[in-house]
């Protein structure tokens, strides 16, 4: 194994970030910052339940704005051709459903609460999806 | 005001937070999984440091009575495992690894004007949407 494209500072601020924003908006309004569940709260909407979550997920949007206009969207890398991309976010919107969770909810809220759905979680899907990239990469790819 | 604006704020410093660490980038997501190949380990110091940081706002949260903008707090109280939750995160484990994408960078990466996120996001909430129309109109 090589490491390579390491980028330890800009991952810690980052990172940090992160945490910074889930544990600000569990503290200001009581909700768990899991992306998918903000997203998933909306599909169906139900009356009452939506305006913070658009508010979110448009904050989402304008970072990404910044990042076009701060960053390089060139070296946005996504290899998946479009049948791929379909069945991968298939996977992802229902998994995340039936799971109660993704990289945020689980993974750093669940984690940083040390609750045991959520580390369980979080050890599957990233093992699965680290066996997944083995398997398209070292063993269909090669 | 506060409604909109703290929501808003959040989502605008966890997309920064996504966007700095260069989580946006599918390419680098997947060079973190890609264990066996070349490795890049941004993805756990990334990781660590969001729990760290969480966990130190939620030693707060336990010794407050109340989110200081609503009535309650709504955090999630199973501590079971069930067959749901390891199914789900075995669905959600694939899906990330086939394209390196999972909920918030895609979202974010809606303003990057770049049809393959678009084709992963409406994927993804057709997912999402499925799932929860059947819940809640299963016979």
């Amino acid at each position: 194994m090589d490491i390579v494209n390491f980028t330890p500072i800009p991952a810690l601020i980052g990172g940090a970030l992160i945490g910074l924003a889930s544990a600000l908006l569990l503290l200001l309004t009581g909700r768990i910052a899991g992306v998918s569940g903000i997203l998933g709260g909306l599909l169906p909407p139900a009356s009452g339940d939506t305006t913070w979550r658009l508010a979110f997920i448009a904050g989402l949007m304008l970072a990404g704005l910044g990042f076009v206009y701060l960053g390089d969207v060139s070296a946005i890398a996504i290899e998946a051709d479009t049948p791929l991309l379909i069945a991968a976010g298939l996977l992802v919107g229902i998994g995340t459903r039936v799971g109660s969770g993704c990289t945020s909810g689980h993974g750093i809220c669940g984690v940083g609460r040390l609750s045991p759905r959520g580390i369980v979680a979080t050890c599957i899907f990233v093992g699965v999806a680290m066996v997944t990239v083995f398997v398209t990469r070292h063993i269909i790819g090669s | 005001m506060g409604r909109l604006l703290v929501p808003l704020l959040c989502g605008l410093i966890f997309g920064a937070g996504l966007a700095v660490s260069g989580m946006v980038n599918p390419a680098k997501v997947l060079g973190f999984l890609d264990v066996t190949g070349q490795w890049d380990p941004s993805l756990l110091l990334v990781m660590a440091a969001g729990v760290a940081v969480f966990a130190a706002g939620f030693l707060l949260v336990k010794r407050s009575a109340r989110p200081l903008l609503a009535a309650k707090f709504e955090i999630p109280t199973r501590r079971d495992i069930d067959p749901k939750l390891v199914a789900g995160a075995v669905m959600f484990g694939i899906g990330w690894g086939l394209a390196g994408f999972c909920p918030g960078p895609a979202l974010t990466g809606l303003a990057f004007g770049l049809t393959k996120v678009y084709v992963f996001v409406a994927a993804m909430v057709v997912g999402s949407l499925a799932y929860g129309l059947w819940m809640r109109f299963k016979p």
